[in-house]
């Protein structure tokens, strides 16, 4: 029997289970991907918001608001880079400019530090690229950007080393009450029996309330597009470019990325699939067209991917954080749209007080270790550093992806850690190799060699993102042989 | 920090035939670095035939082609650094490689030759819509994945885009046992050599639909199948021409990329016609005592053509040893009507390495029949009459110091003449 299972790895699911590992508990996480961080939590804006934009008085304004001081220690703590740029929302008519008073309104009223209207003057002459139409901007200083997967894949590492079992390929599949205070959780393979669940299954946090026999509610599909831009293009905006929002989100903007790219996007469209994160030609003609109202000389000729992700909508418009009432010990943390990357920190606290208040005694442990291991980024070291690490380990001279400059030291570190990558994408969102302009296209039959080598399996059962995506079809000759049908395994 | 005569980025064709050129030459330290464990660059994984035709007489395969280069350059006692890669490009010709014997290695160089070849052009590059499964490979992914590693990508596939690769692909996958759906190029007409479309598809069987495009991709875990579509004259496609086709693998042969990074590193000027550095007559770069050839400076489709550029640039190289990096001025060498670009981009008719300057251009579209004229400020100073040029075969003339002597500027331009044909040959 264990103490807590946690349900999903997203950022949130891996905030609570870091901040749970700091307990003498036994802790469990299921995910039902080959990886965290494989649902919303890897495509969004990427933003941790200063806090202006959510409606006072509801958890996502509350949680955001306390949420966004925490990210320095915790970045810090789990070597993620987070860089503290700023936003600025732009006004483009004189209706817009009313917009911006609301929000520098709501903004202080939700308790956020440092906001301000700036003129055109100042706008220009912070971010030249913008629309010469603009008429003034609400300045942000305390938004930030992450890379939202590094920080759900190192609070997941964290989380394993302080000793939370985190378990991949696993999806839930029942929950039963097995008796007042014991709930069994099943997966495919196994039951765990527990005395508490927390619900943080993203888009499918409805159905999985559901299958416990818990409160119900629906969560919606909302898709967000967007384009991403070559690095050479990073700086053609030096903060977060918002449009005044409208009632459902916040626009599409202009935004850089930790890692020096920019994009642009999302749009806001209702799908019915919850995994309908397909890029559509509509989608991508209407951020583009969205983008060009804040900056209009767009390189669009440097594009190098594009993405979709899915926000999961509750029907009640806020975050669903509680205990369940109809079943003791299953707690809801649904609905988490944006700015829930933001809040998460903030919301794991608050699950912490709910578990507190629904009988868990949380003992601290002696040895929890806040600080993961350092991960070593070939291309932000300087030189010197650079010599040293590869007379300690040649692997770190041999480079793989020759886009980003990763090397093979970094993708053998990124397999051998905690949670360690599996597949293709996995190694990519770990080390940024297949991330850059050439897509992989170079080091990917590479990085299949070292996972195929590192795990002791086939290249053929090599995937991109787990069982269903293997890379390659078979041995070349037994081809024919077989007329093209060829078993991966 | 070492301090080497000339050094050579990049140990493909380019690299090495610069490299040949400037032992023979007379110079007597040559370094090329190249990342990769084994020289040839692209051609190691381009084992069909077609190399070689115009400078051996001889139908050689990629790694025959390299590997004379190969024996001469260590013949002739070139040294060549494996498995490094140059990571930082000055431009006081400074280089920091690395790799995992030596760690950082770090270079002051006379002189610099890039030879750094391309990429390929990504699905992003060209906003394909839809999922993003396992099964889509670029043309040359999928090429080393079958020739180098011994492994299929995929058992039915559709290809995208009519370049090189793709139809040496689609012939290559025919005969290891895939079903080959289609190719689908945007374009009315291909941009792959003649006698591959011939050779690789014809041969086949396999369909080439041109003026249609991949409008979506279906599958979440993998490719499930695309959805085509003819595009009207604006390249936007019809919808009501969509049609699905079920296979489990794309490949996408859309054009290449010199890989400029380096170049951009040292503040080289680039053209953005080409891709490539703006050059002079001895292929020197903006940044004096850099030099560049190859797919670097601009795609090639012979690898022939790379092997002449590349043995200018090493007289360029020797030249520029010999006057000490003296500087000249340039008149300007431009494009007009009819072609895309022309290299070199400027030139000095004094400094010319030879009694003649080879210039290398590609046309905008087909014709049957074109009249190339030269034109300077004084007007039209030659004209020859060219059949059957396409885009993707490059045009390739000399002009003699005679020529040009005296003139302040120089524009090629190419025009049609007769009729109109079908451009699908
Ligand atoms: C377009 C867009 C832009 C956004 N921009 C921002 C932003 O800039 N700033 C911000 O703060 N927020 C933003 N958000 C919101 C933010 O991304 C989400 O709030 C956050 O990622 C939610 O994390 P999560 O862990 O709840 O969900 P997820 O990341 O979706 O994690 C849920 C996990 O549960 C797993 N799972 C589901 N069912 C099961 C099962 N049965 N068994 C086991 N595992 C299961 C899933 O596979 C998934 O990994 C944005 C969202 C979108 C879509
Ligand atoms: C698939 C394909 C089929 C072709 N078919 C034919 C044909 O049938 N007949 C024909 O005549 N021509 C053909 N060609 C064209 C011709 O072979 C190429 O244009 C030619 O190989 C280009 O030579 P290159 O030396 O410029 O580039 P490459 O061959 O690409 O060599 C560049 C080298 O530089 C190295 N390098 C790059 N950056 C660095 C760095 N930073 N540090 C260290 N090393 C670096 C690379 O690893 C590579 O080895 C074909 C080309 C392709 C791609």
């Amino acid at each position: 029997m264990v103490d807590v299972v946690i349900i999903g790895g997203g950022v949130v699911g891996c905030m609570i289970a870091r901040e749970l590992s700091r307990y003498q508990l036994k802790t469990v996480l299921l995910e039902k991907e080959d990886d965290v961080a494989s649902g919303t939590s890897k495509a969004n804006s990427a933003i941790v918001h200063a806090g202006y934009d959510p409606k006072p008085g509801t958890l996502k304004a509350k949680l955001n608001v306390r949420g966004n001081p925490l990210f320095d220690k915790i970045c810090s703590e789990l070597d993620v880079p987070f860089k503290r740029i700023g936003s600025l929302v732009v006004s483009l008519t004189e209706e817009e400019d009313r917009v911006l008073e609301e929000l520098l309104e709501r903004g202080k009223k939700n308790g956020v530090p440092g906001l301000k209207i700036i003129n055109r003057e100042e706008l220009l002459k912070m971010e030249p690229n913008v629309n010469k139409k603009a008429r003034a901007a609400l300045y942000a200083p305390t938004a930030g950007i992450i890379c939202p997967y590094e920080l759900t894949i190192a609070l997941a590492e964290n989380a394993c080393q302080n000793g939370v079992e985190i378990k991949l390929n696993s999806k839930v599949v029942g929950i039963k009450v097995v008796n007042n205070g014991e709930l069994a959780v099943m997966t495919p393979t196994e039951t765990i029996h527990t005395r508490y669940v927390i619900n943080a299954a993203g888009l499918y946090a409805d159905e999985i309330s559901k299958m416990a026999g818990a409160e119900e509610y629906r969560i919606t599909p909302r898709k967000g597009e967007y384009l991403l831009f070559d690095k050479r293009f990073g700086n053609i905006v030096n903060r977060i470019i918002f449009p005044t929002p409208s009632k459902i989100s916040k626009g599409i903007l202009v935004c850089p990325t930790v890692d020096g790219n920019f994009f642009i996007g999302p749009n806001s469209n209702d799908v019915t699939e919850k995994d309908d994160v397909a890029v559509t030609p509509e989608g991508i003609e209407e951020i583009i067209k969205g983008a060009q109202k804040l900056v209009p000389e767009l390189p669009l000729n440097h594009v190098i991917t594009s993405f979709a992700g899915l926000r999961a909508v509750s029907d009640t418009d806020d975050f669903i954080i509680g205990a369940s009432k109809k079943v003791r010990g299953f707690i809801n943390v649904g609905g988490i749209q944006s700015p829930g990357l933001s809040a998460a920190p903030a919301i794991a606290e608050m699950v912490l007080e709910i578990l507190k208040e629904e009988g868990l005694s949380l003992k601290e442990k002696r040895d929890y270790n806040p600080e993961r291991p350092r991960v070593y980024k070939f291309r932000q070291m300087n030189n010197e550093e650079r010599r040293e690490l590869i007379r300690k380990n040649p692997a770190y001279g041999r480079v793989i992806c020759r886009c980003e400059t990763v090397t093979e030291g970094e993708i053998i570190d990124a397999i051998r850690r905690p949670v360690g990558a599996r597949s293709l994408d996995a190694v990519k969102r770990r080390t940024r190799a297949g991330m850059g302009r050439c897509q992989g296209g170079f080091c990917s039959p590479r990085v299949i060699e070292i996972l195929s080598r590192e795990l002791g399996i086939s290249p053929l059962e090599i995937t991109k993102c787990g069982c269903g995506s293997e890379i390659l079809k078979g041995r070349t000759k037994e081809f024919i042989e077989t007329g093209g049908v060829v078993d991966a395994k | 920090m070492q301090n080497r005569e000339l050094v050579i980025i990049g140990g493909g064709p380019a690299g090495l035939s610069a490299a040949v050129e400037a032992r023979r030459l007379g110079i007597e330290d040559v370094l090329v670095i190249d990342r990769e464990s084994e020289p040839g660059g692209i051609l190691k994984q381009c084992i069909h035939t077609g190399f070689g035709l115009h400078i051996f007489k001889e139908e050689l395969t990629g790694p025959e082609y390299a590997e004379r280069f190969i024996r001469k350059a260590e013949a002739l006692g070139v040294e060549i650094m494996l498995d490094t890669m140059v990571i930082e490009l000055t431009s006081d010709r400074r280089i920091v490689a690395v790799n995992g014997r030596e760690g950082l290695v770090e270079i002051q160089a006379k002189a610099i030759i890039l030879a750094m070849g391309c990429r390929e052009r990504t699905r992003g590059a060209i906003k394909i819509p839809g999922f993003r499964p396992a099964g889509i490979f670029t043309a040359g992914t999928a090429q080393r994945f079958v020739n180098i590693e011994g492994y299929m990508p995929g058992c039915e596939i559709v290809i995208l885009g009519s370049g090189d690769i793709g139809l040496i692909m689609a012939r290559r996958l025919t005969l290891e046992g895939a079903k080959v759906r289609c190719v689908v190029e945007i374009m009315p007409y291909s941009n792959g050599l003649t006698r591959n479309i011939v050779q690789c598809l014809e041969d086949y069987s396999i369909p080439l639909l041109l003026k249609h495009t991949v409008v979506n991709i279906h599958g979440k875990k993998r490719v499930e199948g695309v959805t085509i579509a003819e595009v009207d004259d604006e390249m936007k496609p019809i919808m009501e021409t969509a049609q699905f086709i079920p296979c489990d693998t794309l490949l996408l042969s859309v054009g290449l990329i010199p890989e400029n990074e380096l170049s951009r590193m040292a503040g080289i000027e680039i053209d953005d016609v080409t891709g490539g550095p703006v050059v002079n007559q001895r292929l020197e770069t903006s940044v004096p005592g850099i030099f560049a050839c190859g797919n670097v400076l601009h795609v090639h489709d012979l690898v022939d053509f790379v092997t002449q550029e590349a043995m200018e640039a090493a007289r360029g190289v020797a030249s520029y040893l010999a006057d000490g990096g003296k500087k000249y001025d340039h008149i300007p060498v431009t494009a007009g009507e009819g072609l895309r670009y022309v290299l070199p981009q400027r030139i000095n008719v004094e400094a010319m390495t030879g009694e003649k300057q080879n210039f290398f251009m590609r046309c905008a579209r087909p014709m049957a029949r074109a009249r190339l004229y030269v034109e300077s400020e004084r007007g039209v100073i030659e004209s020859r009459l060219l059949s059957h040029v396409k885009p993707s075969e490059m045009i390739s003339i000399k002009l003699g110091r005679d020529e040009l002597k005296g003139v302040k500027m120089l524009k090629f331009i190419l025009q049609e003449e007769g009729d109109k044909i079908e451009c699908n040959d």
